[in-house]
């Protein structure tokens, strides 16, 4: 990965059934050419960093996000294609916790009362 | 591909049939007081390592940790230190290295007398221990005399795309040439279940699979900790059950022989899960792997010789005993931290080398440094470790209390 600004901006879909993609480089809104299975292109609503998903196909809410062929997760909104698919749009089954963590840090904020 | 055949070179012969990479001396302290000390002992030494147990409690699991440490394939000698108060015996430490066919010795720095006279003791009996091991027998080793286990910390969006795979199939490589593989974190294989239990070699390495997996989930339930840290959700990861998918990847497409606990070696070759995280137990589950140097202590308790650490987001760390080798799949990490990272795994991501082109530049990498050559934390000097409490196989509560 020499350029991290490639054109066409790349992202993977790694299993047939997979309704996200990881971006291989960063996207800013606009195209994203999807590689692996099936070939297409999805227009990227937000600034989506390397590493993160983007739906590459809507989703309603309570619906299983799927990556590698498997459930990681749930919509806790409608999610359309193109957008950021992070912690504001899809839960764990599991982990709570997760779902309170600051969006673009994954920094906790339930222990804030222990920094002073 | 390299097969067993054309891939040997020369190791150090264990008394227990086990071949060593290195031929190190051991420092042990048995309580934080010695800590000091032991490390004191060690410096300057570049083939003396120091691990430590820092409670003055003592407890099964760090004590099985600390012997498995000290009779570990890349350790030739070994010499045990206390203060002298404390739960944890160094003389017993000491006596079973010894009864395993390696020189060791022991003392305690309250009778040797304070910091200065313990330190210089502990560099005579240091001296002594080398010239005993210096004529160890040097055998030929192949892929089928190596243990390697992989850890993967700091992960991110790249991690299960690329740096694990690549393991998988190195692990692929590693067990058909007859060599054992040891992968762990079933904390960080939540939600994955049934395709854990689809790779058992046989029923009873269902069973345990199933326990253990079951022991997992409960486990994480139970404390409300998930393994998972703010920078894997920086870096593009969300959920657990993402996460551990991309962490299985790991796991290569073997079958998998059975469980192995902390401290314990896999009887026979092939694939085999490492189970660290604590049994249900009176004082509570505790914590399991707090950070990724304990995992990687768990992983050369198993008698690892060499370990792999998958990092997307990046990480200093080295180990102690057996040599750590670093991989990314995150070019960019992989330029960032070039001092520290042996492996760029980014290149599969980049489309400039096949999956299995990158497994076998790892297999001739970690070849090599089977063969002498130091992995970067290996030459930077990082040696971090961390023994903790923990209950695994704790026999029941027999006496404590009489109130």
């Amino acid at each position: 990965m020499e350029s991290f600004n490639r054109n066409p901006v790349r992202a993977i879909r790694i299993h047939p059934l997979d309704n996200v993609a990881t971006l291989l480089d960063d996207a800013v809104p606009g195209p994203v050419q999807i590689v692996g299975h099936e070939k297409m292109v999805v227009a990227a609503l937000d600034p989506i960093a390397a590493g993160h998903k983007m739906a590459i196909a809507a989703s309603s809410t309570g619906q299983s996000i799927l990556k590698y062929g498997l459930s990681i997760g749930h919509a806790v909104r409608n999610i359309a294609a193109g957008e950021w698919v992070h912690l504001h749009n899809l839960a764990s089954n599991y982990d709570q916790r997760s779902s309170t963590l600051d969006l673009q840090t994954g920094a906790p904020t339930d222990t804030s009362h222990a920094y002073r | 591909m390299p097969t067993a055949e054309s891939s040997s070179w020369l190791g150090w012969l264990r008394p227990d049939g086990r071949k060593g990479v290195r031929n190190l001396i051991l420092v042990l302290y048995t309580v934080e007081c010695a800590q000091y000390v032991a490390h004191a002992i060690a410096r300057d030494e570049p083939d003396t390592h120091v691990i430590g147990f820092s409670g003055c409690y003592d407890n099964a699991y760090a004590i099985r940790l600390m012997l498995a440490l000290a009779r570990h394939p890349n350790v030739g000698a070994a010499l045990a230190v206390g203060l002298g108060c404390e739960y944890t015996q160094a003389g017993r430490l000491a006596q079973l290295v010894r009864e395993s066919g390696r020189p060791a010795d022991d003392f305690l720095i309250q009778e040797t007398g304070g910091t200065t006279r313990s330190i210089d003791h502990g560099k005579s009996i240091l001296h002594k221990l080398r010239s005993q091991i210096k004529d160890v027998a040097r055998v030929p080793m192949t892929l089928a005399d190596l243990t390697v286990g992989c850890e993967c910390g700091g992960s991110d969006g790249t991690s299960g795309l690329a740096g694990n795979p690549v393991v998988g199939r190195f692990f692929d490589y590693l067990v058909d040439a007859g060599g054992r593989a040891i992968f762990e974190e079933t904390v960080e294989q939540i939600g994955l279940k049934e395709i854990l239990l689809q790779r058992a070699a046989h029923p009873s390495a269902l069973q345990q699979l199933a326990r253990a997996y079951d022991k997992a989930e409960s486990y994480c339930k139970s404390v409300r900790q998930w393994s998972a840290s703010p920078g894997n959700f920086a870096g593009g990861l969300t959920t657990i059950e993402e996460k551990s998918l991309g962490a299985f990847a790991k796991s290569g497409s073997r079958p998998i022989q059975g469980v192995v606990r902390v401290s314990e070696s896999p009887p026979s070759p092939g694939l085999w899960l490492m189970d660290s995280v604590p049994d249900p137990h009176y004082m509570q589950f505790g914590y399991t792997n707090p950070n990724d140097t304990e995992g990687i202590m768990d992983l050369i308790s198993g008698g690892c010789q060499i370990v792999l650490f998958v990092t997307g987001r990046g990480s200093v760390i080295g180990s102690p005993i057996s040599p750590l080798i670093k991989i990314t799949g995150n070019a960019r990490t992989y330029e960032k931290m070039r001092e520290d990272m042996d492996f760029n795994a980014g290149l599969v991501l980049s489309g400039e080398q096949t999956l299995d082109a990158s497994a076998l530049d790892l297999l001739a990498l970690t070849l090599r440094v089977a063969s002498g050559e130091p992995s970067k934390p290996e030459k930077l000097g990082h040696r971090e470790y961390f023994i903790m409490y923990k209950h695994q196989d704790t026999p029941g509560l027999q006496q404590g209390c009489h109130a």
